[in-house]
């Protein structure tokens, strides 16, 4: 479970994220929609540690992220994360991009963490593209073999920072497509998206955010198909 | 007005000293850029450490490599050190002369290159669970060490030519001291001083060529 309780985050003098509360509960899909600047990307820096926080708490499975004593490191094995510029290694190949952190950070054997990348890219649609670099690879190739990369580690979590933003709209739908397959198997995660179509098929809630805050949150039902707060409709109306 | 004579049978008799020579070249080179790469990693870390000591210290250091003469480089730490008592062989001094400058020059190729490598590379390995030691050496420096390669492979060539300034702190066994032993004995400047040239050309050369050969075989993407 992930609870966040009163995060206040800044960067100098401009608070981001002004005391948010949510939590996402074991084998939940939670969205974060909201305008550009609203904190949502940031707060998934957070929740892995990644961006330090100036106030409240934010607790993986009870671990307290941005505690002193806090193994970031190990507590990031169980977080994956795939962000909008993918950040695929140019460096090494789809399949040692996938095999690199079960090898070096969970200290696996050359076989067994092969297993498990090819497991994983054959999870992406991937399998024919094992010993590619990623210059060669289109942009929804690449942030699918970044969501495989995420993967292999095992996480309990995955967080999606505006996943498919980055890509040509032609090549949204596979990305999007992966997603649904590992909410349909039952992953945790939080999405931050501006896809709101799709964060209405996926989501168990959806958050919508402004100004460093929760406007608004609950089932897609609600806050999609009928937002009770006029910021939240209006923000829906603009994205349509 | 132009009477000198070409004698090149004497000076090829004495190629198999000047190769010799050339091979203390080569490996003084060698070795400085070892050491320099060394040194400007260390550098590089210093100048971007919180603490204002270590960053002053490699700033300076930086800062003197590039802008004075490596001659200048060199004679200070031969005779600079050696008016203090504390005397080192020519082959040492040139060998931390070159060093000196390397170091420097290579800090600030390393500066620009890791401002080329995106944050976001450190942050994705991080985000893996790698720590910050391990994301440096697994996913920051082998990008690097592919944008520096071209500026340290000119270095290494550079490093090659300037240990021709040995003569000046008394080195005489590197390819520059042979010939110009050879020079004071017979005079035959042009033909010592030309095979020397030559020399030092296919030394560079062939350092050119394994290192883009070495590229091809590194950088496969």
């Amino acid at each position: 479970m992930i609870e966040i309780d009163q995060v206040h985050k800044s960067f100098g003098d401009l608070e981001v994220i002004k005391g948010v509360d949510l939590t996402v509960a074991k084998g939940e899909v939670v969205s974060i929609i909201g305008g550009s600047g609203s904190g949502k990307s940031t707060l998934l820096m957070c929740i892995n540690g990644l961006e330090p926080i100036q106030r409240g708490s934010i607790r993986v499975d009870g671990i307290e992220v941005h505690a002193k004593g806090t193994d970031l490191n190990r507590l990031r094995r169980k977080i994956g994360i795939v962000f909008q510029q993918w950040n695929a290694f140019p460096h090494l190949t789809v399949l040692e991009n996938v095999m690199l952190a079960p090898r070096k950070v969970l200290g696996l054997g050359r076989a067994e963490a092969q297993e498990i990348a090819l497991k994983q890219l054959a999870h992406v649609g991937l399998s024919d593209k094992l010993e590619v670099f990623p210059s060669k690879l289109s942009g929804g190739q690449q942030q699918r073999m970044a969501i495989a990369r995420a993967l292999a580690m095992s996480p309990d979590y995955m967080l999606f920072d505006e996943a498919t933003s980055a890509l040509d709209p032609q090549l949204v739908g596979e990305v999007l497509d992966t997603i649904r397959l590992l909410a349909e198997e039952g992953m945790t995660m939080l999405l931050v998206t501006h896809e709101i179509r799709f964060a209405r098929d996926v989501s168990d809630r959806v958050a919508f955010f402004r100004n460093g805050l929760v406007h608004e949150i609950g089932p897609p039902a609600q806050v999609i198909n009928a937002p009770q707060r006029p910021e939240t409709a209006e923000f829906l109306k603009s994205v349509r | 007005m132009f009477d000198y004579t070409f004698q090149w049978r004497p000076a090829l008799r004495a190629l198999p000293d000047m190769l010799a020579g050339a091979w203390v070249t080569f490996e003084t080179a060698a070795l400085s850029m070892i050491l320099g790469v060394l040194l400007a990693l260390a550098l590089t870390v210093m100048r971007r450490m919180d603490n204002p000591l270590p960053r002053a210290f490699a700033n300076l250091w930086v800062s003197i490599a590039r802008n004075t003469p490596s001659l200048f480089q060199i004679y200070m730490l031969y005779f600079g050190l050696g008016s203090f008592g504390w005397h080192i062989s020519s082959w040492a001094a040139l060998l931390a002369g070159i060093t000196f400058n390397n170091a420097g020059y290579l800090a600030e190729n390393f500066r620009g290159g890791l401002k080329a490598v995106p944050d976001t590379q450190m942050r994705a390995a991080r985000s893996l669970g790698m720590g910050a030691f391990q994301a440096y050496r697994l996913i920051v420096f082998p990008q690097l060490l592919r944008i520096v390669y071209h500026p340290l492979t000119n270095q290494m060539v550079w490093a090659v030519l300037m240990t021709s300034l040995g003569v000046i702190v008394g080195l005489n066994d590197d390819l520059t001291g042979v010939t110009q032993d050879y020079n004071v004995r017979t005079f035959r400047t042009f033909e010592f001083f030309a095979i020397a040239a030559v020399l030092y050309y296919l030394i560079t050369k062939v350092i050119v060529l394994v290192a883009r050969l070495l590229a091809w075989r590194l950088f496969r993407y």
